[in-house]
């Protein structure tokens, strides 16, 4: 993994990028990009779920701790979801989750909404292109080597255990 | 490093979908890297999978070699993952231990390359292998179909599902915004390429709707709220007042008659404006059901309050005029819906150059059918606005249609409805008709034969689009002409010509109605970018929708001519038909569930739940999911701080190995 990497930051750095896209408008419409053999950028991984709603923040950090130099979120428009309302609460999380991958020192521009309904096809295949672009131009990520490296996620969570413990007031 | 049940036998099936897979994707490789993962014993390519002999080797392989576990690399779950999943039942395994790794639609159909297809495929594969170790056996969940169907829309659409369902036995409840059923067939004058007068083939229908037992027909009427999924939807139906009491009113027109305007002089909108009505009328005559009604912003009593009523007087004993009525909202419980709530015509006005409601002679193509009709504002007989008949009739073909600025899409019905309005115009008046045309588009049954037989009978084709109408320049002597000139380049003379005419007929292009976003959201069904309703498959599922039991019917969909709409309204129906008869449907199990040990009561994802299927068991202090009321689309579970809500088929272990599998291919 971490050679395939490397070896990509020598030529161009093709992004790896994941897209959680909702079962009903997002995923249809990648479908859509396919039947139309709409041939887009090669560089997003795509994982179905019922619900955009469903796409927990903390999948989000895991994709960038995997290695992931992008993650787009697609679901429908705004009135037309599924489930009445939840890519409502999409939106807010997506709000918050910016901000936080700032506080983290990650580019907010790596975490992508995007809406697209089932008949979008052109435009999902489009949105992915520019967001490949994007991801490009910010370069790679690299935060799971940066971790690695210096063992400081393992020391992070001890840390964060200790603290946990101390403020329950239980022996570690 | 793989999680899940140790004992895992997991089998991997790489489909070549002929050559759509295959002539991209490198199966071999592929099927060389899924050997690899961890818990595979077992990996294949086939020529089909979905094939009989594909499945059989599914089935030969779980019963030979134990497989406990399928990953099938092959196109779009939502094509073919009901058919892995039976012929893994089949073989004696729960049918939710199988994932489909799509690698159709999502990586060779849009991949250029052979070597990132064959990248991007293993990362789906090795996600896909990943997740469904950690598949659980579920049971399969059903619900009652209730027996009883919804009809949205009363045009010819909603008539033909309404009397179709009706035929059959089960209950159907039709409903039209409109006082009348008939929709806008009801306003044309003839039908293309048969030349059937619409009311000979229509009015039997509607008559036999209105008489039907099994159909409750509610007109004036608009479905305001639908809540509930399919087998038990509950509809409100908001009713508006007629003031003349349906069930009383034997539809004399005394009242009409006796009316204290004994003038008609308000414009009647079924008339496009062209006629003229009293404040209590009766849209047109055959209307269904054949009851009057008021219209409370013309009506004196209703307006003011002051009137002689006469009206009453003349309706006497039988008291059908009730000016007390108000809106009502009644409720219904329905299985299915039928969603039949068909299209309006393009506003020209918005073009400048074609001068409509600018310049009095010229028209839309529904209001000559008005024109033409003998039920309409002139009993049929074809006369301009000042009273004279036409001796030059231009038709421009379409208006609003193939046209990026308006739409891009062709409307389908107009070159034929042109042919036939060019065919009327010429019999009624013996007019010049010149069909103004990009190209003529006949494709149906008789339609060409149709278009020959216009073009035996004179009217004129000018291959080219109407770039100017203007009016004829009166000058002195000239008596006031109200004449028209257009201007239009004859792309086969390769010339521009000018054409005086008297009248100017647009061919508008079809549109989805003004409320359409509304109405489709009320039902959860999605649009194309025109803003006509998706249908599921635009190929195999052209009658469904994305919400199961809600199907489409007639130009709501796209537009269509009547054949097509009624051959679409019947295909609803059966759907409809064999929902209800089925009894149950089976649902995706994939609900949402708290683990009650890890639940802190903490009501995160109470208000996240749009269906209010969670709850708060105040005894035990935790979070309860009705699992009936659950949709499943997992956001409570996203929500949950302590991992205690979860979902079945998408839960958080599942979603996170197949991104880790994904990122890191094991």
């Amino acid at each position: 993994m971490s050679e395939n990497r490397v070896a990509n930051l020598g030529s161009k750095f093709e992004p790896k990028l994941v897209a959680f896209m909702c079962n009903w408008c997002s995923y249809t419409a990648s479908d859509l990009a396919g039947t139309a053999r709409l041939h887009y950028a090669p560089n997003v991984r795509i994982i179905r779920v019922m619900c955009s709603g469903r796409v927990d923040p903390t999948f989000v950090l895991k994709a960038f701790a995997l290695g992931a130099d992008g993650v787009m979120i697609a679901g429908c428009h705004p009135g037309d979801c599924h489930y009445l309302e939840q890519n409502y609460k999409t939106m807010r999380r997506y709000a918050l989750l910016r901000y936080t991958l700032a506080e983290l020192g990650i580019e907010e521009d790596r975490l992508r909404l995007v809406w697209a309904s089932a008949a979008e096809g052109p435009q999902l295949a489009e949105a992915i292109n520019d967001f490949v672009e994007r991801v490009r131009q910010l370069g790679p990520l690299r935060w799971s080597i940066n971790w690695q490296e210096d063992g400081q996620r393992e020391k992070a969570i001890e840390q964060i255990a200790h603290e946990h413990a101390e403020a329950l007031e239980v022996p570690v | 490093m793989i999680k899940g049940d140790k004992n895992l036998r997991i089998g991997v099936y790489v489909c070549h979908c002929g050559t759509n897979i295959a002539g991209t994707v490198d199966v071999e490789k592929l099927r060389q890297f899924a050997e690899t993962l961890p818990g595979v014993v077992l990996a294949r390519h086939y020529k089909y999978m979905c094939s009989d002999p594909g499945q059989e080797l599914l089935k030969q392989d779980i019963m030979e070699h134990g497989l406990n576990r399928v990953v099938v690399a092959a196109c779009t779950p939502s094509l073919h993952e009901e058919t892995f999943r039976r012929a893994a039942e089949q073989a004696g395994m729960n049918r939710f231990l199988v994932q489909i790794a799509n690698i159709r639609e999502q990586v060779a159909w849009v991949t250029d390359d052979a070597e990132t297809a064959l990248d991007k495929a293993k990362a789906h594969v090795a996600g896909a292998v990943r997740r469904v170790a950690l598949h659980q056996p579920l049971e399969r969940q059903f619900v009652p179909i209730l027996p009883r169907a919804l009809v949205v829309g009363g045009g010819i659409a909603g008539i033909q599902a309404a009397l179709t369902l009706a035929d059959a036995g089960k209950e159907v409840i039709l409903v039209e915004r409109e006082p009348s059923i008939g929709g806008h067939m009801a306003m044309f004058d003839k039908t293309f390429p048969t030349l059937d007068c619409a009311a000979c083939i229509l009015t039997p229908k509607m008559t036999a709707v209105k008489n039907h037992p099994n159909i409750r027909l509610l007109t004036y009427s608009e479905v305001i709220n639908v809540e509930g999924s399919v087998g038990n939807y509950r509809v409100q139906i908001r009713r508006r007042p007629r003031y003349i009491k349906e069930d009383l009113c034997i539809g004399c027109m005394q009242c009409v008659e006796a009316c204290v305007f004994t003038r008609a002089r308000f414009p009647n909108p079924f008339d496009r404006g062209l006629g003229m009505r009293k404040p209590v009328y009766i849209p047109f005559a055959q209307a269904v059901p054949p009851v009057p009604l008021i219209d409370p912003e013309a009506c004196l009593r209703l307006k003011q309050g002051k009137c002689k009523e006469t009206c009453v007087v003349a309706c006497g004993d039988r008291g059908a005029i009730d000016f007390e009525q108000q809106v009502i909202v009644e409720e219904y419980q329905v299985g299915v819906i039928i969603v039949a709530t068909g299209y309006q015509i393009f506003d020209p006005s918005v073009i400048g150059y074609y001068g409509y409601g600018k310049l009095p002679n010229v028209y839309t193509a529904l209001e000559v059918e008005r024109l033409l009709n003998a039920g309409g504002p002139t009993s049929g007989k074809v006369l301009l606005r000042d009273g004279r008949v036409p001796k030059r009739v231009a038709i421009v073909h379409c208006v609003g249609s193939r046209d990026k600025k308006y739409h891009a899409y062709c409307s389908r019905v107009c070159c034929m409805y042109a042919l036939k309005l060019a065919h009327l115009l010429k019999e009624k008046t013996g007019a010049e008709v010149y069909n103004c045309y990009i190209d003529i588009r006949t494709p149906g049954k008789g339609f060409e034969e149709f278009y020959n037989r216009v073009q035996e009978e004179g009217v004129h084709f000018i291959r080219g689009k109407v770039a100017d109408v203007s009016p004829v320049p009166t000058g002195p002597g000239e008596n006031g002409s109200s004449g028209l000139i257009i201007t239009v380049e004859d792309t086969l003379l390769g010339e521009v010509r000018k054409i005086p005419v008297d009248m100017v007929v647009l061919a508008v292009a079809l549109e989805p109605q003004a409320d359409a976003d509304n109405v489709r959201r009320m039902f959860g069904i999605s649009c194309s970018t025109e803003g006509f309703f998706l249908e599921k498959h635009p190929k195999l599922a052209p009658v469904n929708t994305a919400s199961d039991g809600v199907f489409l019917a007639g130009a709501c969909q796209g537009p269509k001519d009547i054949p097509d709409t009624v051959a679409q309204a019947d295909a609803a129906a059966a759907k409809a038909l064999a929902l209800i008869d089925a009894g149950q449907i089976e649902l995706e199990p994939n609900t949402a569930w708290i683990d009650e040990e890890m639940c802190s009561g903490c009501k995160t994802c109470i208000p996240l739940c749009p269906f209010n299927a969670i709850s708060r068991d105040e005894e035990r202090q935790i979070a309860v999911i009705d699992e009936a009321l659950c949709k499943g689309c997992g956001t409570c579970v996203a929500a949950c701080p302590s991992g205690a809500a979860k979902q079945k088929l998408f839960g958080f272990e599942q979603i996170d190995e197949e991104l880790e599998g994904i990122l890191s291919y094991v």
